[in-house]
Order: structure tokens, then sequence, then C-alpha cells
């Protein structure tokens, strides 16, 4: 399963996604390559989030193959999660939270290394929260919590960061920011962008390919390509969903 | 001269007291308890796990009964290994649970009470009140604690103590954000067993302190009036620790004092603190 083309980070195979044996979606398939700008999009309940789950292995596959290059192998997919109530009342800083991405590289050793907390620093200045690194995570704004918990990714991974919905809740400013944010890591820092929306206009101005997904089947391909076929121009063009 | 409300004893007969070894025994049980009950507090609090405490403190109370009917001196391999089996399984119900994860303790927790007091009564035991009352509210048991209860509580406190220092950033992971560290290839469930055993431990060396039914204030009091005052996770845990410490020792001191129940005192003090650093923690926020 290991022979994927060069620069192809993960591919994705016919893939049967659900919950205990009760489909949600089928037949998705696509492929990302390095460097690419993929966003994931569709109408709710349609198989957006199980299938987030489903690539950072937090659910089995029904069915389908997923091969991830070795790569992707060595450093995980980073994942920006939509925020949990109980992060709202944690007392954390900022540097502890970003530090914290190390975790996993770090095993069973209790503590993080010289090498690391430097990383960190590397990381919270690219994204530009060293100024609040002794505040306490939940008193900072929607977007500067967004930024924490992205060096937090950017910590465990150097090559595909996974976005779930990261601009819900932030005002239309701050997303602007945000999204010029996720485009800078992507052009300058060379890392891969997978994102879920449901902010279709801006979704187009900024990825490079597009998967809808969609009961029973799915739409994979360039951005180009979604405008002109059948799913862009019901659910982009119509503009029923566009936010 | 003060009513007879409260025994008051002079200042030399509480100084008399220093020279019997079962106070000491007391204090440095009371000590090490209060510190390990403290160390999981915020994860209980942020995970919403503050009743599981409470559960647990139930089942550990149920196989107490069942320890004492059957006539074992040393209650504790009964009641260690249910209490952990308890902590175990609940965690494990709590994600796939199809009744609710609520009133599933509640099922297991007030059973474990009512089975437990059955099973007192049953014995035909002379003192079936006295010792349900010892059991739940802890009366006197840490003023009667043997060599070997104290070598037992230090024993599990110091496991407690290494465990935690060891796993400190993943219980801080684990309780923040579960999933993020689990996609980066972290062992989230397997520090989830952990914290459950870790829990069971404290629980049943807690019982003997404060008492099965006032545990849970002596796990969450001391994190609750750290996250009022502090915004880092690591000063939030090192000062409840140290926090429920001083409560620990001066509610001891006082009941002795005082002749009042132990670990009702104590709790008394870790409420009193709290509050007071609710107050504290709104006037800072004002100012």
């Amino acid at each position: 399963m290991d022979n994927l083309q060069e620069d192809v980070l993960l591919s994705c195979r016919e893939l049967t996604l659900g919950y205990e044996n009760h489909a949600v979606a089928q037949n998705i398939s696509f492929d990302v390559v390095r460097g690419d700008y993929l966003c994931i999009v569709g109408e709710n309940g349609s198989g957006k989030s199980t299938l987030v789950k489903t690539l950072l292995g937090l659910q089995p596959l029904l069915g389908g193959t997923i091969s991830r290059s070795p790569a992707l192998k060595r450093s995980p997919i980073g994942y920006l999660p939509q925020q949990t109530p109980v992060q709202r009342d944690f007392p954390a800083t900022v540097e502890e939270i970003v530090l914290s991405g190390f975790l996993a590289k770090a095993g069973l050793r209790p503590f993080y290394t010289k090498k690391e907390r430097a990383l960190a620093a590397e990381k919270m200045e690219r994204l530009g929260v060293t100024p609040f690194r002794k505040r306490c995570y939940r008193e900072l704004s929607g977007g500067q919590q967004q930024r924490v918990l992205l060096a937090r990714a950017l910590c465990a991974t150097d090559t595909m960061l996974l976005l779930d919905e990261p601009v819900a809740g932030l005002d239309p400013k701050v997303t602007q920011e945000m999204y010029e944010l996720i485009e800078g890591l992507n052009q300058e820092d060379g890392i891969t962008i997978l994102m879920v929306s449901h902010d279709i206009a801006a979704v187009l101005g900024y990825a490079t390919h597009i998967l809808h997904v969609m009961h029973g089947s799915c739409f994979f391909g360039t951005t180009e390509e979604y405008q002109t076929s059948e799913a862009g121009k019901l659910f982009a063009g119509g503009g029923i969903h566009a936010a | 001269m003060l009513p007879e409300l409260l025994s008051v004893m002079s200042w030399e007969e509480f100084i008399s007291f220093f020279q019997y070894p079962f106070v000491w025994r007391a204090v440095v049980v009371g000590t090490l308890i209060a510190l390990v009950a403290a160390l999981l507090g915020v994860t209980l609090v942020l995970k919403r796990f503050s009743f599981i405490g409470d559960g647990l403190s139930h089942v550990a109370f149920g196989a107490m009964a069942v320890a004492a009917v059957a006539g074992l001196t040393n209650q504790m391999i009964v009641i260690l290994p249910v209490t952990i089996l308890a902590a175990v399984l609940l965690l494990r119900s709590g994600r796939k649970a199809k009744v609710n994860g609520d009133a599933q303790l509640a099922i297991i927790s007030v059973s474990a009470l009512a089975i437990g007091y059955l099973i007192y009564n049953l014995s035909g035991s002379s003192n079936v009140s006295g010792d349900v009352c010892t059991t739940l509210f802890g009366s006197t048991s840490i003023l009667e604690l043997t060599p070997f209860d104290l070598w037992m509580s230090v024993g599990l406190s110091a496991a407690v103590i290494v465990v935690f220092a060891l796993l400190y950033h993943k219980i801080f992971a684990v309780t923040f954000d579960e999933t993020f560290y689990k996609a980066s290839g972290v062992r989230t469930e397997l520090y989830d067993l952990i914290i459950a055993v870790v829990i069971a431990v404290i629980i049943v060396l807690a019982m003997d302190l404060v008492g099965s039914l006032l545990i849970s204030a002596l796990v969450i009091f001391p994190a609750l009036s750290g996250m009022r005052l502090f915004r880092s996770f690591k000063r939030v845990t090192l000062f409840s620790a140290a926090l429920s410490v001083v409560c620990a020792v001066s509610g001891l001191l006082l009941s002795i004092w005082l002749s009042t129940p132990v670990g009702s005192t104590i709790v008394a003090v870790d409420l009193a603190v709290f509050l007071v650093c609710c107050a504290v923690g709104t006037a800072a926020k004002r100012a």
C-alpha cells in the first residue's frame, strides 16, 4: 500500500465512512499532494466530520483504503479541532498548551527537552502569540485561541494540518486574518492544508482542490474544475449555502 | 468559660496530645492523603468527573462492609481491588453508555451504599450505627491508625505522587483536549485508565481521613480554590496540593482541640478557604 507516487502524502480510495456498520458516506476517493490546499465541503450530516475522524484514526474505516506516505507516518496530521466546553474554563497558559503539541514525540519521557521548548517558542513567534505566552488560554479572544491551537498543531507536525471549521464563531475581520494566516502556512512554510469549511465563498479563493462530500458520492478535483461541475454550480453558484 | 457546646481543651492539654504516636501518625498520613487527593482535582473537575469520586467512595463503603463482615483484619485487600475495578468500569462505560453516564453512576453509587448498609445490619454487629458512621464520616479512624496502616498509606501516596510526576504532561493533555492528542498518536485511553486507577487509590486512602461521604470535598475543593486564583495548570496544581495539606492539617488539629469529628472539620476548613479564594479571585478581577 506504500507504492504511492512521489509527493502524494495521502491517498484515499472508495472510502465508506460511518459508525458501527451504519454508513454515512460512500465512494469517497481523493489524493493529497504535498503543498495542496484541500477544502472539504458538504452539507450538514453529509459525513464531513466522520471523514475527519477517520483520517485522524479516531474512528475505524468501514471500507476502502487510506494510504499514507512515509513522511506522513513520521509526522502525523496536526489537527485543529473545534473547541470543546472543557477548554473554556481550563487553567493553562498559552506556553503550556503550545508545548503540549510535542507530547506524542516525547513518548514516555516525562518532560520536554530544550530543543522542543525552543521550537515551541519559534511556532509561537510564527503565529504571533508570543506576547501572550504567559496569559491564560481562557482569557484570550476566539481568534487568539485559534492561533494558539494552530501553534500547538505545528509542534505536532511539519507536514500536514487538518483544520475543522477554523473560523467558526470568529468575526469577519478575524476570519479574514485567519484565512491569510493559513494561506501563509501553506505558501511560505510549505504545509499541506486540509480544511473543513462551510464558508464556500472563502474556500474558492484559497483552495487548490475541493472535496465535496455528498450522500453516496463525492466530487474531487481542482477548484477550477469544481466551479464548472454540477455539484459546484449547485452548491457554490446557487448561493444557498454561501456564508 | 465557653459554653458546653464545644469542649475546648486547654493549651497544655492540647500540647500533651503530641506525646502520643497516634497523633503523629494521623498528621503524617493526613498530610500525604491531602496532598495526593488534590493532585488529580483539576482533572476531575474539568472532565466533569467530580461525582465519579463520590460514586467510587460509595463503592468503597460497600466493599468495606463486606470486608468487615467477613472479619478480615486487613480490609484493604478487598476494598482496593473492588474500587479500582469500579473505577475502570465506570470510565469504560462512560464512553459508550446506553444508560446515561450520570444515571449509571447514581445506580452504582446508591446500590453500593444500600447494600453496604444492609450487610452491616445482617452481620449482627453490636454497634452497627457506630461502624457505619465511622465509615461514612471518618469520625476517628484517622486517630486509630496502626503502624501497618501508616506504612500502607505512605506507600500508596508515594506511588500516586510518582505516577503523577511521571505522567504530568499526559494528564494535562487528556484533560485539556483528548481528541487532538489521540490524533497525534498519544495513547489517551491508557492514560485515562491510569487516571481511573489512581483516583480509586486516592478514594480508598482518603476514606481513613474524612470518611467515604466527604471524600469528594477533599478532591475538588483545593482544585476549585486554585482555579479561582491561578491561570496556569502548573500553578493551580502546586497551589491546590499545598492548600489541601494546610487545610487538612489545620482541620485535624482543630478537631483535636475542639473535640469535633475529624472529617467534617477538615471539609469545613476546605469550604471556608474556598469561599475566601472566591472572594479574592473576584476582587482581583475587578481590580
